[in-house]
């Protein structure tokens, strides 16, 4: 406990004697709200076995079509997040290249960019994409998938982009200046220094912040529930269930479930990774003004 | 830009009732952050149990879904209050996880030897808290918290588009399907709206930061 122990000194006896009574106080106080929260549960008929035997009961006989689309809902969900971080990664690194290497004059459309996609919603991005394409007549339909797919990945991609720049850019920033130096002094060129010197550092930097941002990704995909924009990815799944069977609890709790053992999974992940790469990654190196990791909505 | 134009009281409109969303998600989300934030660094075992279960498991909630639980699932308690009260609360909720981690964050960065010190040299435990670790861990936590709050600024979209009503998203919404006008200009102004509050946001933000920066 390290951060107590700069607030409290090691506690003595009538100090642990007094914390084990509020913790069973506290206990008692979380008890008592539970009880209430399921006496009420209860009392509205939210247990009841029709509204949850489709989730759980396998012999029910909508239970293995509500998975079904369970599942359809979940690949919707890791396809457009997996084809969105993917290509905010191309153009992110290019973007943030760019920024780094360009002279002041030309940096300004970059910059401005940039500044321009971090400082709007990505609601608001992805609702602009999708119908300004409609409105100019840009037609994805030659790309695989629907077009509502596609709406929604470039939506993300916009958005994400710009962050991923601003994270290479802490990463770039985070190294020690002699590398750059020392790359030129052995005489790299400024691109060359980048490439193979500098890039390759800053993406191990960079990767615990790379898979914090595909939480972000992940939850935004979801965004497309209150756009009304026509992709069935998860919660737009659940949301078409429970309006079915009329079980909006049970079925928010095991989509939001989903979306949590997912999210979590890959947040523990990177902090595995920054924790055997043993050095400060980019979050906690000078990067203050990015969102924050598993921000974003 | 017509449409923008023409509808400005409108956008004016919307443009203070997303403020008011922010102005209450702000204060909401500061004063339940910083409560579950005490929960997680309090002597108390539950208590920083439960700090630390609400943080993982809303931390890695999309806040659509917390929206929706709002919204559908209070009533289905026998809870019903505006979609206004539902979109704040759960934007509130939401932020409130990010807040404790940047409040946490902010203690954790003062280093142990600080405390150590103003106990060696003979103060009182109010007097180390008071004196000598809060006011660092609040000027760390700055940095953090700012972003946490410019991000819960873009968030207010999501409750806009959720259907809050009257809000900056609304006005678009409004123009657009009830009165036919093109979305490319409908959705600038919106767009324009939400870059106005974010970049104030965030020049505040600096300047803040540079005040209460500390050189270490």
């Amino acid at each position: 406990m390290s951060q107590t122990s700069v607030l409290y000194d090691a506690p003595g006896p009538r100090a642990v004697r007094r914390a084990r009574i509020g913790t069973a106080l506290a206990i008692l106080a979380f008890l008592g709200l539970a009880v209430l929260v399921v006496l009420r549960l209860a009392d509205r008929g939210q247990f009841d076995a029709e509204l949850w035997n489709p989730w759980i009961n396998p012999s029910d006989d909508t239970f293995s079509q509500v998975w079904e689309l369970v599942g359809k809902g979940l690949a919707a969900t890791l396809i457009a997040a997996s084809l969105a971080i993917v290509l905010s990664l191309v153009v992110g690194v290019l973007l943030g290249v760019a920024r780094m290497m360009l002279g002041r004059g030309l940096r300004v459309p970059v910059v401005a960019w940039i500044e321009l996609f971090r400082g709007l919603p990505v609601v608001v991005t992805i609702v602009f994409v999708w119908r300004a394409m409609v409105e100019i007549g840009i037609d994805v339909g030659p790309l695989p998938g629907e077009p509502a797919l596609w709406y929604l990945v470039i939506g993300l991609t916009l958005y994400n982009s710009v962050i991923i720049a601003e994270i290479l850019r802490a990463g770039v920033g985070s190294l020690p200046s002699g590398q750059r130096e020392a790359a030129l002094a052995v005489g790299l060129t400024n691109g060359q220094a980048m490439r193979s010197i500098l890039l390759p550092q800053a993406f191990r930097v960079m990767l615990p912040a790379l898979i914090s941002q595909l939480v972000v990704v992940l939850k935004d995909t979801s965004l497309v529930a209150v756009i009304g924009l026509g992709y069935l990815e998860l919660l737009r799944r659940g949301n078409q269930i429970s309006q079915n069977l009329d079980n909006p609890i049970q079925s928010l709790l095991i989509v939001g479930t989903i979306f949590i053992l997912i999210n979590y999974g890959l947040s523990k992940l990177a902090e595995y990774v920054e924790r055997r790469m043993g050095r400060a990654s980019v979050s906690s190196a000078g990067a203050d003004d990015q969102v924050p990791a598993g921000q974003g909505a | 830009m017509d449409p923008v134009l023409d509808n400005l009281d409108l956008y004016w409109d919307g443009f203070l009732r997303s403020l008011s969303i922010i102005g209450w998600s702000l204060v909401g989300s500061l004063l339940l952050g910083t409560l579950i934030a005490a929960f997680r660094v309090s002597p108390v075992a539950s208590l920083r149990a439960f700090g630390s279960a609400w943080v993982t498991v809303v931390r890695n909630c999309p806040l659509t879904i917390v929206l929706f639980f709002m919204a559908f699932g209070l009533p289905e308690l026998g809870i019903n209050t505006s979609f206004y009260v539902f979109g704040v609360g759960g934007l509130i909720i939401y932020t409130s996880a990010f807040v404790c981690e940047a409040i946490r964050s902010g203690i954790n960065s003062v280093s142990a030897g600080q405390a150590e010190a103003a106990r060696a040299i003979g103060l009182p435990f109010t007097q180390t808290l008071t004196q000598v670790v809060l006011p660092q861990a609040l000027r760390a936590t700055v940095p953090p918290l700012g972003s946490v709050q410019i991000a819960m600024f873009k968030n207010s979209a999501v409750v806009g588009a959720f259907g809050v009503g009257g809000d900056l998203w609304s006005a678009g919404r409004n123009l657009t399907s009830a009165q036919g006008y093109a979305y490319i200009p409908v959705l600038t102004g919106v767009a324009i709206g939400y870059l106005v509050i974010t970049l104030t946001g965030g020049a505040l933000l600096a300047v803040i930061e540079r005040k209460v920066a500390i050189a270490r």
